[in-house]
């Protein structure tokens, strides 16, 4: 497994280190192997290309603020998927704040002080360079199969799988619809808020979306009063409890056999509000919301209990869109994986904003995936062939072959696409071999059903034919017997 | 999966509508079980109480309930599908219910019941499945991931022998008795006129009817369960191919459905007004 990252590191004219090797622009290689068992082991390539900036970048890069700057920068460049591209700034640069020195934009650029020496720049880039493509772990994580139990951590089985799409349903649960009429919009939320989150991975996958209200779907557990705050509290460990009464009543489309993500909202009933949710130090959570790794999240939505005790029940309740999203977003993030993991503290994200993700955040999910797809469709062809050579007579149909072809050559293109630093055509070529070995394995021609033991077959044979082979036989003797006395009988008359 | 039909078979489908009962009470949804029954037995001519499928002599569960969800009923319950199910072999047209969408974080308990021989389990007496094709399918199910751990529980006579063969990491099995001897059933009715469960069947669901989902009772009770004083068959067991120590392997982990939940701390801040802006 080879992967090449293109990244181009760019210095202003100040901020040029006295100790480079080499002028200006000048190209480097370094290489870093990842091993993840005995026999596979990934290297990766970070193709360096060093040069100095244009004018128009210089332009760009005068703004007040970094968001300015990446805003000007990103129009400058074409920056294919996988690609990176660092400006160093001087050490005194006013357009990082203070105490930042690494700021990374909403596209594939990022900002650097130029640092002490050559040496601290050098490890600053290392790191930027891991934060927006992978890094051992991330890749540990995609192989997951194939790494020894023991070694991966216990984000092993957190993400998604990559899979050729995924259906999202959200939900809105109203247990008590005497007390509240709840209304949410959203028509309107998805299309404003989810649509551009989905669209920007749409290369990934194919995304469904689906929603639903319930009535009268309680959680499972009994939350507690605390007379403290006066409002009721769910502790941490009892969550795990409230998805199963749940998902019992959560319909499914029954044609699509992606995974399900199910985002629920849960509105809860008048004698149970205000309804919070504790965290293991006891103290209520923030966005009042949880997610279950590969199924989805809840988040509980308090309703003001009206001003004068006498309003007419059930109260209209219109649910407030944007928060809610909010949460439901950045819990799709944590479900496919794109945490923002622990950072030195001189690091600085930009807010992905209405995009939902960055455009290195879609990188990295891209490299993952891609690596996780070709390792799959290795398995899987491997397993078929033993498959084939454990039970002879299998037929394989001229349209299963062509697949397993089919599969080899993308899954040979996308390793190729990956030395070279294509992310994009590899991630295709990728879903293209995942497809393709899936329906080879998957084709329900393959199945062998008849295992004839070897005592079965004496078992079964020998008593039909047993007593019809022995009149044959004794007829077959007389009839050599008679023909021998037959031609010893003449020489006996004679 | 009960293998069985007609009305004699009684007890079998009991069985697995017993342990249906008790996998759902303890929190796994329908979405997540396949329920192959021959299911002859509520509305057959010969049930004096119809509608009705009774797990104890004195008539106090009708496991028939409202809420039975039979994914492969009657003739549908053959070999070729339930090797389909395993393997995911399955003909595109087959709705999602009837498919076993797992992964490789999924535990899976299978459970069978019927006629068995040494090797063999009778299906519909008709056709037969071996421990070799059973031992078979599961290494194509480790092969494509599809179970994190597998516990197979198995209850006819000389049920050990269907374990023998496997040969696939991270399986777990149970039967009720040895080979060579036969599973007894538990206790006629009168009133019914057949026998209503079989013994290691009942011991079972009485030990998990104390169970409920946060329970912290491990699979060494369970191997404990029925003895032979009570099961006169001596029920077995295997762990060699199963990589964690029972003592710590809860039981809720296959029968019931406890998830990993994380609260979430971050969000992202949406703009409303830009929204507004692209949507136009």
């Amino acid at each position: 497994f080879q992967l090449a990252i293109p990244v181009t590191v760019i210095f202003t004219p100040e901020s040029v280190p006295g100790d480079l090797p080499r002028p200006l622009p000048f190209r480097d290689v370094q290489e870093m192997e990842i091993s993840v068992n005995l026999r596979t082991s990934i290297t990766s390539r970070y193709e360096m290309f060093y040069r100095s900036t244009t004018a128009q970048e210089e332009v760009a890069l005068d703004a007040a603020t970094a968001q300015e700057a990446d805003v000007a920068l990103h129009p400058l460049q074409d920056t294919s998927f996988g690609s990176l591209m660092v400006f160093v700034v001087p050490e005194t640069s006013s357009l990082l704040p203070e105490g930042i020195s690494v700021y990374v934009g909403k596209h594939r650029i990022a900002l650097v002080r130029a640092g002490a020496s050559l040496a601290a720049l050098r490890t600053r880039l290392r790191q930027l360079t891991q934060v927006m493509s992978f890094t051992a772990s991330s890749i540990a994580t995609a192989l997951s199969d194939r790494v020894p139990d023991g070694q991966l951590g216990p984000d092993a089985g957190r993400h998604l799988k990559s899979s050729l799409g995924y259906e999202i349903t959200f939900s809105l649960l109203n247990p008590d619809p005497k007390s509240h009429a709840v209304e949410w919009d959203i028509e309107d939320a998805v299309s404003r808020y989810v649509q551009p989150v989905l669209d920007k991975l749409s290369l990934v996958a194919n995304f469904s979306v689906d929603s639903q209200i319930q009535y009268y779907a309680v959680l499972g557990v009994k939350p507690r009063f605390d007379k403290e705050s006066s409002s009721f509290l769910l502790s941490a460990h009892s969550l795990p409890h409230v998805i199963n009464p749940v998902e019992a009543r959560l319909g499914s489309s029954a044609a699509s056999l992606y995974p399900v993500l199910n985002f629920l909202l849960y509105i809860p009933e008048r004698s149970h509000s205000p309804l919070y949710i504790q965290d293991r130090d006891e103290a209520p959570v923030s966005t009042n919301a949880f997610h279950s790794p590969r199924w989805g999240g809840i988040m509980i939505y308090n309703v003001e209990a009206p001003a004068s005790p006498q309003t007419s029940l059930p109260l209209r309740v219109n649910v407030d869109m944007v928060r809610v999203m909010e949460v439901f977003l950045a819990q799709l993030r944590l479900l496919f994986g794109l945490s923002r993991e622990a950072l030195p503290p001189e690091f600085l994200l930009e807010s992905p904003g209405n995009e939902g993700l960055a455009d290195w955040e879609l990188d990295r999910l891209l490299w993952a995936h891609t690596v996780e797809n070709i390792a799959t469709v290795s398995t899987t062809l491997t397993s078929l062939a033993q498959l084939l050579d454990q039970i002879g007579n299998i037929v394989i149909k001229d349209d299963v072959a062509s697949e397993v072809y089919r599969a080899v050559a993308a899954a040979q293109s996308a390793m190729a696409e990956l030395a070279t630093g294509d992310l994009h055509s590899a991630f295709q070529a990728s879903k293209e071999a995942v497809t393709s070995s899936e329906r080879a394995f998957f084709d329900p021609s393959l199945l062998h059903l008849l295992y004839f033991p070897d005592d079965q077959k004496y078992a079964i044979y020998i008593p039909l034919f047993l007593p019809v082979a022995v009149p044959i036989l004794l007829s077959l003797a007389k009839i050599v017997r008679e023909a021998r006395q037959r031609k010893k009988e003449p020489t006996k008359v004679d | 999966v009960c293998t069985s039909r007609f009305w004699f078979n009684y007890r079998h489908v009991a069985n697995t509508l017993s342990v249906y009962r008790s996998v759902k009470r303890l929190g796994i949804p329908d979405s997540h079980i396949v329920l192959m029954l021959a299911d002859d037995m509520a509305c057959n001519p010969r049930n004096p109480k119809p509608a009705t499928v009774f797990s104890h002599k004195n008539m106090e569960l009708n496991v028939y309930g409202d809420d039975v969800e039979v994914d492969y009923r009657s003739y549908e319950v053959t070999v070729e599908n339930f090797l389909r199910v395993l393997t995911g072999r399955i003909p595109p047209s087959t709705p999602r219910s009837k498919r076993l969408l797992s992964d490789d974080r999924s535990n899976i308990l299978i459970y069978m019941t019927g006629h068995g021989g040494n090797g063999f389990l009778k299906f519909q007496d008709s056709e037969e499945i071996t421990n070799v094709e059973l031992a078979d399918a599961f290494e194509q199910m480790w092969q494509k991931r599809r179970y994190n751990e597998l516990l197979f529980i198995i209850d006819t006579c000389q049920g050990a022998s269907m374990y023998e063969r496997f040969y696939s990491p991270n399986i777990m099995a149970l039967a009720s008795s040895q080979v060579g001897e036969d599973s007894l059933s538990h206790q006629p009715d009168l009133g019914i006129g057949v026998h209503l469960m079989d013994r290691y069947t009942f011991y079972v669901l009485e030990f998990l009817e104390e169970i409920h989902p946060a329970s912290q009772t491990n699979m060494n009770d369970l191997f404990q369960v029925c003895p032979k004083s009570l099961c006169v068959s001596t029920p077995g067991h295997r762990t060699d191919l199963f990589q964690r120590d029972p003592q710590n392997v809860l039981i809720t982990d296959f029968f019931g459905s406890v998830r990993k939940v994380e609260i979430t701390t971050e969000t992202i801040s949406l703009d409303r007004n830009l929204a507004d802006f692209e949507s136009k």
